[in-house]
């Protein structure tokens, strides 16, 4: 057995072996319950194609206006950067900033750096620094927070939608998409095939 | 049942290969994706105590200080986030109301309460519950991005809401301390290891 069909929880560092698993399947955990493994049907193509999907539509999130307000003859129009820029002009330039880096900037490196990832992946070996693409990946996702914005918006909209007309732009459709399509790729791609198809940094096998 | 440490083993975090460290005490690289590995989170209950302290403190003027300021031709006014919630709330939108109430009020110190319980525990070496606790640091990890909903709300009513001189709203100076609060304890949550809850329990024999 080579060192690496091992596997150490990430939750609690039980040293153990991961069983042959069913297409679908999924291996927790047998002391702390943490998901070990994950074993998708199509782990190469359902992600890539999903990441496409989603490529396209945080170009339409971004490009698109997100909603327009309308009373007494006047309109407003806003972006999904544009909260961040009003944001910024009327002086709360700390919120203007993290508002822009977990509506706009983390997002799109998240898709972009999955994308290159599944791309780079379909003819193994891919070059060792795709790995630093996963490590972006990675450490982008819980700051990605297309749920939140979106239900923070729907929040607005009904706070605002007693004031003035409130009509919703195609970038409200595509952030709402995206809230569906990005747990979509994540239960459908397998990190452990990922790592198993990049070189390896240090060359050869220990 | 043992620890990879125990073996002498370390799991990198990013690509979850397990290796034989380079030394005990300076475990090195990752040989597959060129992590640094790390037995366990460096320092991880003085940094987590650290950040949730700070958090801690930044909660008051987050909730005291205004985070909307509208005016119309005839008024101004001052919404603190638990104003903004009594608003939905007798605007009729209570499941609104509800959702906002969670998010921004109970997430925040519930967060702020399960991780001073988990470190505190650690630190007590306590032996009970491991699962248990485990899953509430996985339940706090996970639900800690969804207080940034009042910061988004505040954000696009701010950028929509421009009809002046009939209405306009500015951000308030409590944005900026929410903000803090909710990242800091999402810094806080990712700094601590789980696995000390299993170490400090006597069941992941030695190190």
């Amino acid at each position: 057995m080579h060192e690496h069909s091992r596997v150490a929880c990430h939750g609690c560092d039980l040293l153990q072996r991961i069983p042959l698993l069913e297409p679908g399947g999924k291996a927790r955990c047998g002391r702390c319950g943490e998901v070990l493994a994950v074993h998708p049907v199509h782990p190469l193509d359902t992600p890539l194609a999903l990441c496409i999907a989603a490529a396209i539509l945080v170009v339409i999130a971004n490009a698109c206006p997100l909603m327009s307000l309308s009373a007494a003859g006047r309109t407003s129009t806003t972006t999904l950067a544009g909260g961040a820029y009003e944001m910024w002009i009327r002086g709360s330039e700390v919120t203007a900033v993290v508002v822009a880096f977990c509506a706009v900037v983390a997002p799109i490196l998240y898709v972009t750096a999955m994308l290159v990832v599944m791309i780079a992946i379909q003819r193994p070996p891919a070059p060792a620094w795709m790995g630093d693409f996963m490590r972006l990946a990675d450490r982008l996702r819980p700051w990605s927070m297309n749920e939140v914005l979106l239900l923070g918006i729907l929040v607005a909209l009904t706070k605002i939608a007693q004031l003035a007309d409130v009509i919703p732009g195609p970038a409200l459709f595509a952030v709402a998409a995206l809230v569906l399509l990005l747990p979509w790729i994540a239960s459908t791609f397998d990190a452990g095939v990922v790592w198993s198809r990049i070189a390896w940094s240090a060359g050869s096998d220990r | 049942m043992t620890s990879a440490a125990a073996r002498g083993l370390v799991s990198c975090s990013e690509c979850a290969l397990v290796s034989r460290p380079a030394a005990a005490n300076a475990p090195g690289y990752c040989p597959r994706c060129g992590q640094k590995l790390e037995f366990r989170r460096e320092n991880a209950i003085e940094r987590t105590w650290a950040l949730l302290v700070a958090a801690t403190v930044l909660y008051v003027p987050a909730n005291l200080l205004p985070v909307l300021a509208t005016t119309t031709v005839v008024s101004s006014a001052d919404d603190t986030i638990m104003s903004g919630v009594i608003y939905l709330f007798a605007s009729g939108s209570w499941p609104l109301a509800l959702i906002v109430f969670i998010a921004s009020i109970v997430i925040p110190i519930g967060k702020i309460v399960a991780l001073g319980y988990v470190l505190i525990t650690v630190q007590r070496n306590a032996q009970a519950n491991d699962r248990q606790r485990t899953r509430l640091y996985r339940i706090v990890e996970f639900i800690g991005r969804w207080s940034m909903l009042d910061v988004f709300v505040d954000t696009y009513i701010v950028a929509l809401v421009q009809l002046s001189p009939l209405m306009s709203v500015e951000p308030g100076p409590g944005v900026p301390y929410f903000m803090a609060v909710v990242v800091l304890t999402m810094f806080a949550a990712m700094s601590f290891d789980s696995r000390l809850i299993w170490d400090r329990s006597g069941v992941n024999h030695g190190r």
